[in-house]
């Protein structure tokens, strides 16, 4: 069956997954596993979002799913998926020689750094529903973007200090250009031949067209409403609950707190990809979530986690 | 002399802030040097992506020696104050003073301080850290381990190493001594990312530049633009091609490359159906790639010109393979959308543009649109009350749905330009397809201003809509601050007015009708009760909009500083607007240039000396008596006064009577001519005739006269304003 070969980072997408964890791994990483809930890209993982805050170093790796409501193409356009995968590396506090060691980690994924142009092209990162921001760049081998590549600086509305870097990978174009495919469906997924072939069109497609209608249809506006509601009350109910009982003392229950301030923001994805939303209300609902993004980042630094040292 | 040089190697820079970044530094060690005296003879900066340096030239290795003599108390004076001078003094006691005799105050004590000149090494070991800690990035950023502190180093990206060596040519320079957050300053520097990272040691500027050379770093961006254009020139040239040169790609390019490997790249020529504006808008936006033609023609070829940082060991086929991929599959999306657009007709558009906000207090776009086709359609009639209005109002109303097609929405800087793209390719009429385009023109001083009379109406619609309303919200430009490019608005109304030679009073025109047709409007205050009623009847009362007056006011100062760009003088411009109702801007334009020829005769030169003369005996004489000389002056006195009297008395009723008439028909020349027989009899009146006469009312009557001269310059100018 299948053979070292098939999980060749060249080969398949899996031995692109696989090959980015082991050579993470080798760096320190715990590689985690996916988050259980929807996000749009890897940084909500509370593995990124949450453990950038406070003083405790972390190395983190992990592959997360990431949904994009809006990108939704019915499975027709060949780059454009509302659901695909990024890896993520989180390095608190970053090492002086993380541009050295993404270079390395795409000479592991088969880019020959003699033959291939990578380049560093300015990209500022932001996320106004995370009240976070970084410089770096997005990272480009032959004029394509492949990664970004960013310094976090603040997150939650909090300064990073120290501060963490972070590697965003785009797994499916960094598979299409080591596979030299030119459609994300003929990716090799399992890297096996003939009838053993498993492409990325057999796992995604029809997903591809169902979360389109569904996006852009069929999803319950007036649930999703409510939804978004309830998480943002959810969120708050639940810091209230864990909230340090005594001054110094530790928060106690951030993380389901900021499970409810992602599944706001998923639901708010939604209802701007159905369009129900108008221009001066999604100013608004981005508010919304933000503050819940702030009101968690403050708690998590109240946490051991978070480095609060615990009351005497 | 020595020589100072100086890099500081970072992570990559991005390139919109190189250049900048370079002169920074060049002129905040250059300015921290000559604020101490340390003069240089030369001083240049580079920049690449990983890189800025630094050469400074022919400084002093020391600096001047500096010999201070402090005065001290008289010998004698009490103890406190001869501690406090030994202290001030840095002295330890009185034997190292000397002592010096004034004749007044007899002996007191003097210290001479002697300063060697300091090693100019160790200024530059002072000045340097602060420099960069305080750099002026316009974003910078924390990193590392340090971070964790408050206060850590803040830089463009991680900073990574610093050379600084000081030294004359012929010696091994040292280093200046000194480190920023634990980054010591050195010898040691690395050279291309890819093709020589191995560290190597570098003494001085001549032998730095050459090192870098050898490890592939072309330090002077300057040098690196040349390359890529002598390149690319040289590869399109070989294929019979001709290169799209472009300033603003190239310098980005170059700030983008340590080492510039040129490249040709080709895409399928089926491709070239798409507009050839959306070929390059995409090749250049997402690509940072160059665009071709055909030799010859102005029709583009399917290929590009690609700069990469790496001399490859394939030659580059791998990088040119993995570019034409990306190329083609963004224009692929730009055929998608170009397609897409193509199937809805624009005027099934508009719906869209009433659900994007314009501006929260002025509306949607779809609200804006409405304005700018009432507006339109009014100014077109202003110009010429024959024309087709109904073709204006189309163009308008069609000017901004390329707002929601795909093409406009991936890349904003097509708009106007797909709109008459798609207008063209629906039928619409040629003029009308223009004025989507051209509506947004002028877009700066040297843009083309349209000509045709609906672009020209639909554009003036378009700006002064934007200018009235940001008016009746009060947001106007406060000074460097316009986000809503209301100057370049104002500017382009002049330009549309003046070099079409449009006659246009704006204030019962076109500004009136702008505030007409804002929402909630209302550009006159009608308050036709009582008394008000019966002045507005009388024409007593100003009608007009504070706020219309005051857009006027700022298109005149617009106006100023265009016409002082095109060496008109301020003062001139001024004396015309100084008179009343001038809103017809190409009135006021032809009488400045009639005005400065005037002033360029030895006639207007005498009669503008007559007329300051005459101003002034006038102020001197009005603030004495405590009134005012304004009537008109008693015909019959003058003529049986002085005969010189008598014939400025003559002259200057026929003048102004002359003076009315021409500028009446607009003839400014001919009025001038007529202000100019005012000289001889101005000039014989001073000479012969006595102002201030012992006579009380032929005094009153000769300063008249005079107010008569002043009243009869003011027909063209208020010569009051005219400097010299």
């Amino acid at each position: 069956m299948s053979s070292d070969a098939d999980l060749s980072p060249t080969r398949s997408f899996q031995g692109l997954i696989l090959t980015l964890q082991r050579f993470w791994a080798a760096k320190g990483c715990v590689i985690l596993q996916p988050y259980d809930m929807e996000v749009g890209a890897g940084t909500f993982h509370p593995a990124t979002t949450l453990r950038a805050l406070g003083p405790k170093p972390w190395k983190a790796a992990y592959v997360q799913p990431s949904r994009r409501p809006k990108d939704g193409r019915y499975g027709e356009n060949p780059n454009r998926l509302q659901h695909y995968y990024q890896f993520q590396v989180i390095l608190k506090p970053n090492p002086p020689n993380l541009q050295e060691l993404y270079l390395a980690s795409l000479e592991a994924i088969g880019v020959d750094l003699k033959l291939h142009d990578i380049r560093f092209v300015e990209d500022d990162w932001e996320s106004p529903t995370l009240g976070a921001w970084g410089l770096g760049w997005e990272c480009w081998c032959d004029g394509m973007e492949v990664s970004q590549f960013t310094y976090f600086q603040q997150v939650a509305g909090f300064e990073c200090a120290p501060v963490a870097g972070e590697l965003t990978y785009g797994l499916e174009r960094l598979a299409m250009y080591v596979q030299g495919v030119e459609n994300v469906y003929d990716l090799n997924f399992n890297g096996g031949e003939g009838e053993d072939k498993v492409t990325y069109g057999d796992v995604f497609l029809q997903a591809e067209q169902e979360y389109s209608r569904h996006n852009f249809e069929a999803a319950d506006t007036a649930m999703l409403f409510r939804h978004f509601a309830d998480a943002e009350k959810a969120c708050r109910l639940y810091l209230e609950a864990g909230a340090p009982e005594s001054e110094g003392a530790r928060h106690r229950i951030v993380q389901p707190a900021y499970d409810q301030c992602i599944k706001a923001s998923h639901v708010f994805n939604l209802l701007d990809a159905r369009g129900v939303i108008s221009v001066t209300e999604r100013q608004s609902y981005i508010l919304r979530v933000r503050e819940l993004a702030k009101a968690c980042g403050a708690a998590w630094l109240k946490t051991e986690a978070g480095g609060h040292a615990a009351a005497a | 002399m020595p020589d100072l040089l100086l890099e500081l190697r970072s992570e990559e820079i991005p390139a919109r802030m190189q250049r900048r970044a370079a002169e920074d530094l060049r002129k905040l060690v250059t300015d921290a040097l000559v604020e101490r005296g340390f003069l240089y003879e030369g001083a240049k900066a580079f920049a690449t992506p990983r890189r800025l340096a630094l050469h400074v030239a022919g400084l002093p290795a020391r600096g001047e020696a500096v010999r201070e003599e402090r005065r001290g108390p008289r010998v004698g004076a009490p103890e406190a104050a001869l501690q406090g001078f030994l202290k001030s003094a840095g002295l330890s006691s009185l034997d190292q003073a000397t002592t010096v005799t004034d004749p007044k105050k007899g002996e007191f004590y003097l210290a001479v301080i002697e300063r060697p000149g300091r090693e100019t090494i160790d200024v530059l070991a002072e000045i340097l850290p602060g420099i960069i800690r305080n750099f002026p990035w316009p974003k910078s950023m924390r990193w590392g381990a340090a971070s964790a502190q408050p206060g850590s180093l803040r830089w463009v990206r991680p900073l990574q190493s610093i050379v600084a060596t000081f030294g004359p040519e012929t010696e091994t320079p040292d280093v200046v001594p000194f480190s920023v957050d634990g980054i010591a300053a050195g010898t040691t520097t690395s050279g291309h990312r890819f093709l020589k990272p191995e560290p190597f040691e570098v003494r001085r500027f001549d032998d730095y530049v050459q090192a870098l050379e050898r490890a592939d770093v072309i330090l002077d961006a300057d040098r690196r633009k040349d390359i890529i254009l002598h390149d690319a020139k040289d590869l399109a040239f070989a294929r019979g091609l001709d290169l799209v040169e472009d300033e603003g790609l190239l310098e980005e390019v170059a700030g983008l490359v340590e080492r510039p490997v040129v490249l040709m790249g080709a895409f399928e020529e089926r491709f070239l159906e798409i507009p050839a504006e959306a070929i390059r808008a995409t090749i250049r936006a997402n690509q940072k790639c160059f665009v071709l033609r055909k030799s010859g023609s102005e029709e583009l070829a399917p290929a590009f010109v690609l700069v990469s940082n790496l001399l490859a060991s394939d030659g580059g086929a791998a990088i040119t393979a993995g570019n034409e991929r990306v190329v083609r599959a963004r224009l692929s999306d730009a055929k998608f959308f170009w397609e897409t657009d193509k199937a809805v007709r624009l005027e099934d558009r508009l719906p869209k543009l009433d659900s994007i906000v314009f501006h929260e207090k002025l509306g949607t776009q779809g609200e804006r649109v409405n304005r700018i086709a009432g507006l339109a359609r009014r100014i077109a009639s202003a110009i010429d009350i024959r024309f087709d209005l109904d073709l204006v109002e189309r163009a308008a109303r069609l000017a901004k749905a390329d707002l929601v097609t795909e093409m406009v929405g991936e890349f904003p800087e097509l708009q106007g330009l797909m709109g008459r793209k798609y207008a063209t390719l629906q039928g619409e009429d040629p003029r009308v397809a223009a004025a989507i385009e051209e509506h947004y023109k002028p877009l700066g001083p040297s843009d083309r201003v349209p000509t045709e009379i609906v672009s020209i109406a639909v554009a003036m619609a378009d700006k002064l809509d934007l200018l009235a309303g940001f008016w009746s919200i009060d947001e106007k430009p406060t000074g460097s601050k316009d986000p809503f490019g209301l100057r370049r608005a104002a500017l382009g109304v002049i330009r549309l007015i003046l070099e079409n030679g449009l006659r246009l009073p704006l204030l019962d025109g076109p500004i009136w009708d702008a505030f007409d047709e804002l929402p909630g409007k209302s550009a006159v205050v009608l308050d036709l009760s009582g008394a008000a009623a019966l002045d507005a009847l009388d024409g007593e009362t100003d009608l007009t909009d504070p706020r219309a007056k005051d857009l006027l006011a700022f298109l005149a100062d617009r106006l100023k500083v265009y016409l002082r760009d095109q060496g008109a003088r301020h003062d001139l411009i001024d004396a015309v607007f100084a008179l009343p109702g001038q809103d017809d801007l190409l009135m006021v334009v032809r009488r400045v240039e009639a005005l400065g020829e005037f002033l360029g005769t030895d006639d207007g030169k005498n009669l503008l000396a007559g007329y300051k003369r005459a101003a002034n005996i006038l102020r001197i004489e009005e603030k004495k008596d405590g009134r005012s000389y304004d009537a008109v002056p008693d015909a019959a006195l003058a003529s049986s006064g002085q005969p010189e009297e008598r014939a400025l008395a003559e002259a200057l009723a026929e003048t102004r009577r002359e003076a009315s008439a021409a500028v009446a028909a607009e003839d400014f020349a001919g009025a001038m001519r007529a202000l100019s027989r005012l000289r001889a009899p101005v000039d014989a009146f001073f000479e012969k005739v006595t102002v201030n006469a012992d006579d009380p009312a032929l005094r009153q009557n000769r300063l008249l006269l005079l107010n008569a001269l002043r009243a009869a310059t003011r027909e063209v100018a208020d010569f009051s304003r005219i400097e010299g």
